[in-house]
């Protein structure tokens, strides 16, 4: 490399193009030239033209695109990450969550706690389970290593509250009882994909 | 073993190894790694999991339990040797539970580590699973037979490193292999896959529950979540843990740990305790360093008004009194409040072992004891005297254990209190249950055995001839006898007489000689000799620990002389232990007075003024896991403990602040410690922790044992002052050591005066102690592995001072009576 090359220290303006805008007039008389060019040539009408014909079709033609939320809400894509949901099992009602805590360490703003212990059962409960959605940037992985699709993001986006803590309950988040019968899987990151019975190898058993 | 160095080349690497080496322990050693399950580096081979196969010299050798030899080409992976480790491991995943996020070793979990490494994505075999379950062995051990993998390291452990024996493989009751396998799979797997398919880990006493010393070093070294510590269950992932080295402040071992914190919950933020981890591979832990770790002091605050009052009773004291839970630095705190205000140190544990020290440097010309303890396990002749070695030192009884099991030891125990444990370490041990006092006879008869009489001085060769004489026994010896008989011939009918040579017991009276020293302290001496000699076999090096016992003794200067000499006439490494967690470092930085003077502080200790760890003082300062600082421990080396949890409020360094002698922080102390006594001028930042990987220990430093000078060494003629009555021995419950252990809601050992079965059905339930200054009312409760009368009462409550009801002596004569 040539010593010129390096001395040039103009880095990063060599290839730009300048665009062909005209020129902002600079003197008195041609500011007013401007200014009376555009109020005659009524430029504002040709603008309120569309507003105008979108106005007599929507009050009178019936042709309405406003969408009257919070009363009407459109529909969102069902891969939308938004408040989570714990899932149950649909068998027993139990939830899903086995404790393992890889969204906890998964979790790149550290939002997600757990308290875990051994219960009655000899089985390892969920004892304390919180989010912090103040800090959730809702990326979605701890949907995807949960390795029991327990916990996933569900459609509800509103999250305005007096508390950051609400909605952060384990019991919020989980399906309710009553609701079991409409629990839906959830198609986004982490769910088998429709090819997934075919990549699976099976392990062999003697039964 | 002999230390010439050999050559051999792993991988294209060469490495130098001593000879006799496990090819497995020099690959480790020079950072080339083999898989490695059931290996233990400081433990027999097991060979239960077959996966360290390597090729040496073209030929196929499990490199646990293969030697090296120089000019070995060793190769570590070929195309065959892959394939069987990942059918090995592929029969290792054959049944265990694919919910591995429910498992706490999920994360460190080896299965999982080599099931990735060697790449198993696929299973080929299967067999039906068999019904196993869930138990508590212990109140801290939980056994999940569902996730054990056979691999026989708990049970490895167990046995050559604790010495308990406490579990063993039992039947699984699983279904027989097909033998069409036999020819299909690889012959290692199949192997292995025949052995677990028979085998679970079972408490080797027959019932439910382990009769053990609750270690849980088992815990430790089980590579699944399958021996898992009760109080762990479940509560928190490995990689949520902090990961904290320090080392343990219970025992003078100074054991290497790793605290693991976090926060205690959700609604509780502040950092807790969750575990000890030991490296298990060069340091084993014993019960109250793993589960006595909830001591620390959370009811400090800063509290101004406290700190004044402390500084005004120090300032008036004529006492300090202290015991040696404390760090180096916190001892050269004291001290130098003695140096400045004049004020008295009063350390009960650590005074008479202080004293013992100054006698034995003075007879050996050196300050501290020859050798460490971790020279020692190359030894294979380990002698103990003066040290209860169940309760005073876990590092030391398991030293003991480990020279019977890994070097084909032989040993010598002598203690008044039978332990019917001690014998079950090896084949070859001779127990000695002397009388308390006659500690003299037992060190006068280890140099009659061992000692070059040529550097003995005549008067003790005198005392040595004296206890000789010639006596008769009885032998039964075998002789073949030649006896006639008549035969009569079936066919012919003919009687005929017949010579036969039969053999015949016969009872000799053999001249032989009899030393009365092994009479005094409790073994047949018609038997000694022979015992001894068959002992002595192959026998190369030779070790001798010596225990609090002696320090606590009447005759202590006599002792430590007698030490010294065997220092000097024969070839033990000889080492002591210091009674209390940092009694040496104490020893050394300290010094010490006699009695009481003026108004008392107590440092961790009743007074008149308590500053105390505990919480319960009138001035809190932290415990030994919210401070950093650092420990002296019986291997002479000087180790740093870090803080693992916080602590809010004042410590020693903010006292002597204000009284204007302190420093920045506590540990600017570290390299004020003095060098006179073998301290070095190291910064505590400066101070490493941890092991390397060829086994050496790389923490902090070794004291310099520096000379001193030497007055000779003196043999008093040795009285009978045995002790007579009803005895009580000052001595710990296993995993008790002070007020911090008792703290530790893991550690379950009472205070109460232990005694063997047949003494405590005679005793009753609770009973009334009284010594000569006081008395003590306790409850009575049974060691089943104490055997005769003597009764031990613990020390590690410092509000019943124990030390003042037994003076300067560990044994007592008490009466007691039932309550």
């Amino acid at each position: 490399m040539s010593l010129d090359k390096l001395k040039n220290r103009n880095v990063g303006v060599q290839n730009y193009k300048m665009l062909d805008l005209g020129h902002t007039p600079e003197s008195g008389w041609g500011k007013f030239k401007q200014v009376l060019k555009r109020s005659v040539k009524l430029e504002l009408f040709v603008g309120l033209k569309v507003t105008i014909r979108e106005m007599f079709k929507a009050l009178f033609m019936g042709e309405m695109h406003t969408v009257k939320y919070p009363f009407e809400k459109l529909p969102i894509s069902p891969r939308y990450r938004a408040i989570h949901e714990m899932k149950r099992l649909l068998e027993s009602g139990h939830y899903r969550c086995i404790g393992c805590g890889l969204c906890e360490k998964i979790c790149i703003s550290n939002c997600i706690k757990m308290d875990t212990r051994y219960d009655e059962e000899q089985r390892k409960e969920v004892s304390d389970y919180t989010i912090n959605f103040g800090r959730c940037i809702f990326c979605g992985y701890c949907a995807e290593v949960c390795p029991e699709l327990a916990i996933v993001h569900g459609g509800r986006y509103e999250t305005a509250s007096e508390q950051r803590a609400s909605y952060s309950n384990f019991e919020d988040m989980l399906t309710p009882m009553d609701e079991l019968m409409n629990q839906k899987e959830y198609p986004g990151f982490g769910a088998p994909t429709p090819v997934a019975d075919k990549n699976i190898k099976k392990t062999p058993l003697a039964y | 073993m002999s230390d010439n160095l050999i050559t051999v080349t792993i991988d294209g690497i060469e490495c130098k190894a001593k000879e006799g080496e496990y090819i497995l322990n020099v690959a480790r050693a020079n950072d080339i790694f083999i898989p490695a399950i059931c290996y233990l580096t400081r433990c027999s081979p097991t060979l239960a999991c077959r996966i360290c196969l390597v090729e040496a010299d073209g030929k196929r050798v499990y490199s646990c339990n293969a030697k090296a030899k120089d000019g070995m080409e060793i190769v570590t992976q070929t195309e065959e040797i892959l394939e069987e480790r990942r059918a090995i491991m592929e029969v290792y995943d054959v049944n265990h539970p694919l919910q591995c996020g429910v498992c706490d070793q999920h994360g460190e979990c080896e299965l999982q580590n080599y099931t990735l490494e060697l790449k198993v994505d696929s299973q080929h075999y299967a067999i039906a699973d068999t019904k196993r379950g869930n138990v508590n062995w212990s109140s801290v051990l939980h056994y999940d037979a569902g996730l054990c993998i056979v691999c026989e390291r708990c049970v490895t452990v167990c046995k050559d490193m604790i010495g308990d024996a406490a579990i063993k493989t039992g039947p699984r009751g699983g279904d027989k292999l097909d033998k069409e396998l036999k020819d299909s799979m690889p012959k290692d797997a199949y192997a292995m896959w025949n052995k677990l398919q028979k085998s679970v880990i079972v408490p080797s006493n027959g019932t439910e529950h382990t009769n053990c010393s609750d270690c849980g070093e088992c815990t430790a070294v089980c590579p699944v979540g399958a021996l898992t510590e009760r109080d762990f269950i479940y509560k928190a992932n490995p990689w949520d843990l902090r990961e904290i080295p320090s080392a343990c402040a219970h025992c003078s071992s100074a054991c290497h740990i790793y605290y693991e914190t976090r926060a205690e919950s959700i609604d509780n933020p502040t950092e807790k305790i969750f575990r000890v981890k030991n490296e298990w591979n060069y340091q084993t832990l014993c019960g109250a360093g793993r589960f006595g770790y909830d001591y620390e002091n959370t009811t400090a605050k800063k509290d101004p008004e406290a700190l004044a009052k402390a500084v005004e009773a120090i300032k008036s004291a004529g006492t300090i009194k202290f015991n040696s839970t404390i760090t180096n630095e916190e001892a050269k705190m004291l001290q130098t409040l003695k140096e400045k205000f004049g004020v008295k140190l009063v350390n009960n544990e650590v005074k008479p072992f202080a004293d013992f020290l100054s006698h034995y440097s003075k007879a050996a010309g050196q300050m501290l004891y020859k050798d460490s303890f971790a020279d020692m396990s190359e030894c294979d002749f380990i002698v103990s005297v003066g040290a209860k070695l169940r309760n005073d030192n876990p590092a030391a009884r398991y030293l003991f254990n480990n020279i019977q099991k890994m070097n084909k030891g032989a040993g010598m125990y002598f203690h008044p209190v039978g332990d019917t444990l001690i014998p079950t370490f090896g084949k070859s041990i001779q127990t000695f249950e002397h009388k308390p006092g006659d500690e003299e006879s037992a060190l006068l008869l280890i140099l009659d055995l061992f000692a070059d009489k040529d550097k003995l001085p005549d008067d003790v060769k005198a005392k040595l001839d004296a206890s000789k004489e010639k006596r008769t026994k009885t032998v039964t010896e075998k002789v073949m006898e030649e006896v006639t008989e008549t035969v009569v011939d079936k066919e012919t009918g003919e009687e005929k007489e017949v010579t036969k040579k039969v053999p015949k017991n016969v009872k000799k009276e053999v001249e032989y000689e009899a030393n009365s020293l092994v009479e005094k302290l409790g073994a047949n001496p018609e038997t000694f000799e022979d015992d001894f000699a068959k002992m002595m076999k192959k026998k190369e090096s030779f070790a001798l620990v010596v225990g609090e016992d002696f320090y606590f003794h009447p005759k202590s200067k006599n002792l430590a002389n007698l030490i010294a000499l065997i220092e000097e006439s024969t070839e033990f490494k000889v080492a002591f232990i210091p009674p209390k967690s940092n009694a040496l470092g104490v020893a050394l930085i300290c010094d010490l007075d006699e009695t009481c003077e003026g108004s008392t502080v107590g440092y961790n200790e009743p007074a008149d003024f308590t500053i105390s760890a505990l919480g319960n003082g009138d001035f809190d300062i932290p415990a030994m896991n919210q401070q950093e600082g650092t420990t002296t421990n019986m291997n002479k080396r000087v180790v740093p403990l870090n803080a693992a949890l916080d602590y809010n409020g004042y410590e020693l360094n903010d006292i002597m602040n204000a009284l204007g002698l302190g420093k920045n922080l506590t540990i600017d102390w570290t390299e004020c410690l003095p060098t006179d006594k073998g301290f070095q001028l190291a910064k505590f930042d400066d101070l490493p922790n941890g092991f390397r990987n060829d086994k050496t220990e790389n923490r902090g430093y070794v004291l310099a044992n520096l000379s001193v000078e030497k007055s000779g060494i003196e043999i008093e003629d040795i009285e009978d002052n045995a002790l007579e009555g009803d005895i009580a021995y000052r001595c710990n419950p296993q995993r008790q050591f002070n007020d911090f252990t008792n703290k530790a809601h893991q550690i379950f050992e009472k205070f109460a005066l232990y005694a063997s079965k047949e003494r405590a059905e005679q005793l009753g339930d609770f009973v009334k102690v009284e010594f000569e200054n006081g008395g003590l009312e306790l409850p009575v409760e049974v060691d089943e592995r104490i055997t005769g009368d003597i009764v031990e009462i613990p020390d590690f409550k410092s509000e019943l001072d124990v030390y003042g009801l037994f003076g300067k002596d560990r044994y007592a004569k008490v009466t007691i009576t039932k309550v």
